[in-house]
């Protein structure tokens, strides 16, 4: 098959076999990364622009590599998500970033469908790096990536994802993408982190940690963010640390060969405790290299695909 | 100056008259309803096939005048009410600066009658500059032609002041307007809070917030013996709390607007911003209820929340949108559509949309009865039209209705025995 998509807005528009397909190019992408000369001329003329209206350094940074390493000339731009308060909108931010002629746009915004909005107003592909509560697909496609590379086959595996979910972009794309490609996927957390409908969305919802992880084969953390998500969720980091947090007693609930994912950056001490981070079971950095290699995927495909190497 | 409108389907709630007739105008005041009038009429409209009803009355408008003109002001409001067949409305008092004091709510009423299209009956606030911190001049402001009070989408989060509110206005016998919203329950939401949002990603407004303030209201509404009117009830819990009220005598009316018995939450995908408003859109259940509510009477009145918002208000961000749609143009039809879909016969979609919102607010309109003025809507329940954002009177087209396939309109409106809008 080909996949030429015009933008990656979400997991949620895909089917298993454009997902698989997206894993599958880079699958090819991958080796790339570790030769001694890591460049190769595909995407040579592009322009590639990364709007982050939020802090990032791991997406960002994995991005502009993926860029770097297809030949496209990548630039950065760090805006205030306050455009709206200095008086420009988001609209006239692209356009104004449009009339260089970019090809893609990699946005991260802190509004949630950012990326929909200027899909529907801009000729340029868009690429969503996270926007608002929505969605983070490469953050999905990467942990998809990194679980096909441990487990093989994804279907029929146990994902057992864990955390603040009302407040994580990351679990929305992965509930949509480990669902889409066979999963049973449970989720867990305090009930002030779970919104409501997630069965719609075909989780199963655990209020406890260890039932949770008991038999999983996979195991996402999510990060905390004490101090952005406000003090009325969880009492302290120490209370939620007790119940909510992954060591190595309740690890061993899981299946013995069990994974530890995490979209980072880790809390040691309250999702993770420092011996499951330093543990062998978790596989945090593979995610973190597949990332570059998952965002070259994208890039090339939104870029034009196969089309590319005719010309 | 004569007017005889013959041959339509006069359907006059306030008279318990529903049967095809013909109507005199004299001076602007109804002079005769019945069948076969012989009058020398200066002007005949032959209205066969249509309904004569009184021109509708909206309890709920948002005008923007003074201050915010480039969204709306009275004369592009009251010409977007004769469009709908609405002949009187109220407008509430958040405009800029607030309507909680005599020399606006003259400026509103004497613009209104200058330019307007459409009377215009003023809410005032219940505190000053919609503050929630002092009550307003209420004596003067109904003796300056105020309706009712409210600081609609600011709620009074004080309960002591609310419960002064109410028995200081019933010292005048005018009505308290709540819009029934508890803010620390809000927290920042932007859409209603449910699988929809959870899957959007939008924090979420939970029906909670609705109900635990509409519940406070009826409550001191009962301690007070004070006069309750619920704006915008959008939960099927808000709908039985007012059952339930009017069941142990409480005196509490309230409205439901086209868009909460039409849409749904599923409405805000795409994060469509002309589905975003406050209350937000709800659940199916949530529909069902309010439809339910409006045909056992629970609900007395329809009205619009008509908010006029300027595009580049709604051109942005979902969350950061502003709250509201224009609703003057479209209640007509969407109220009929309940009609054809069996919710309520159409004897009670025009109660709910002429006589019972002027009982509530205590005017002498929605009434077809002889010495009435002649506020009058011809309606054509057959039309089939498309409803057309770029089409509107209004100054604002932030509407979601818009491509919609309507039926029924009104083709002529009349305002004290004058045409205002002919189709």
């Amino acid at each position: 098959m080909s996949f030429n998509p015009k933008h990656i807005l979400g997991i949620k528009n895909l089917t298993a076999d454009e997902i698989n397909f997206i894993l599958d190019t880079a699958d090819s992408f991958k080796e790339i990364n570790t030769r001694q000369i890591k460049k190769v001329p595909t995407l040579r003329g592009k322009t590639i622009v990364n709007l982050f209206f939020e802090a990032s350094t791991r997406t960002r940074t994995s991005f502009e590599i993926a860029g770097k390493r297809l030949s496209a000339d990548t630039v950065n731009i760090s805006a205030s998500s306050s455009s709206v308060v200095k008086g420009e909108t988001l609209e006239d931010t692209a356009q104004n970033i449009e009339a260089m002629h970019p090809d893609i746009i990699v946005m991260r915004h802190s509004a949630s469908g950012a990326c929909d909005y200027l899909a529907e107003r801009l000729n340029c592909s868009i690429v969503n790096a996270g926007d608002g509560t929505h969605e983070h697909p490469s953050q999905a496609l990467l942990d998809a990536f990194t679980i096909r590379q441990h487990k093989g086959d994804i279907k029929g595996l146990t994902v057992t994802i864990a955390g603040d979910v009302a407040h994580s972009r990351v679990v929305r794309s992965n509930i949509h993408c480990l669902n889409k490609l066979g999963a049973n996927v449970r989720i867990t957390g305090p009930k002030t982190m779970l919104p409501p409908g997630l069965e719609k969305l075909g989780c199963e919802v655990f209020s406890n940690l260890n039932d949770a992880i008991t038999g999983a084969d996979c195991i996402m953390m999510l990060r905390i963010q004490h101090e952005r998500q406000g003090k009325t969720l969880i009492p302290s980091l120490r209370e939620y640390s007790r119940f909510f947090g992954l060591n190595d007693e309740n690890l061993k609930l899981a299946k013995k060969d069990a994974i530890v994912l995490h979209p980072g950056p880790i809390n040691r001490g309250v999702e993770l405790s420092s011996s499951v981070a330093d543990g062998k079971q978790n596989v945090i950095l593979d995610q973190v290299e597949n990332g570059v290699a998952v965002r070259m995927a994208l890039l090339y495909l939104v870029a034009g695909g196969e089309k590319l190497q005719d010309e | 100056m004569k007017t005889l409108i013959k041959n339509g389907r006069v359907i006059d709630p306030a008279n318990k008259i529903d049967s095809v007739c013909d109507v005199l105008i004299d001076s602007g005041v109804i002079t005769e309803v019945g069948v076969n009038i012989t009058a020398n009429a200066d002007e005949t409209i032959d209205a066969t096939g249509l309904l004569i009803t009184p021109g509708l009355i909206d309890l709920h408008t948002h005008l923007r005048d003074p201050g915010q003109e480039y969204k709306e002001d009275i004369i592009s409001g009251t010409r977007a009410a004769a469009a709908g067949g609405v002949t009187s409305l109220t407008c509430m008092p958040n405009t800029t600066p607030v309507n909680d004091c005599l020399a606006i709510t003259k400026y509103i009423i004497s613009r209104a009658k200058e330019e307007g299209s459409a009377n215009v009956f003023p809410i005032a606030s219940i505190s000053k500059g919609m503050k929630g911190e002092i009550l307003s001049e209420m004596g003067e402001l109904k003796a300056g032609g105020c309706v009712g009070f409210s600081d609609d989408g600011v709620p009074v989060v004080s309960g002591e002041l609310m419960r002064r509110a109410f028995e200081y206005a019933d010292t005048f016998d005018m009505p308290i307007l709540t819009h029934a919203e508890d803010l620390t329950l809000v927290a920042g939401g932007s859409m209603n809070d449910g699988p929809v949002a959870t899957e959007l990603g939008l924090k979420g407004i939970p029906w909670v917030a609705e109900d635990a303030a509409t519940s406070r209201e009826i409550m001191l509404a009962e301690f007070t013996g004070g006069r309750l009117h619920v704006c915008h009830v959008s939960t099927k819990g808000s709908v039985d709390l007012v059952r339930q009220g009017k069941a142990r005598g409480v005196r509490v009316t309230c409205e439901a607007t086209p868009h909460h018995f039409t849409l749904t939450d599923e409405a805000v995908r795409g994060y469509n911003t002309n589905a975003k408003m406050n209350p937000p859109l709800r659940s199916q259940e949530d529909v069902d209820a309010v439809r339910a509510g409006l045909a056992d009477g629970t609900i007395d009145a329809i009205a619009t929340d008509h908010a006029p918002h300027h595009y580049d208000e709604k051109n942005v961000e979902f969350a950061v949108a502003m709250n509201g749609i224009v609703g003057l143009e479209s209640m007509l039809p969407l109220s009929l559509n309940l009609v054809e879909e069996g919710v309520i016969t159409l004897n009670q979609a025009i109660s709910l949309l002429t006589s019972q919102p002027a009982q509530i607010i205590g005017i002498d309109r929605g009434t077809l009865g002889v010495g009435a003025i002649a506020d009058i809507a011809l309606i054509d329940p057959a039309l089939e039209w498309e409803f057309k954002a770029e089409n509107l009177q209004s100054k604002s087209k932030n509407t979601p209705f818009s491509g919609w396939k309507m039926k029924g309109a009104a083709v002529k409106t009349i305002l004290a025995g004058k045409t205002v809008y002919s189709r």
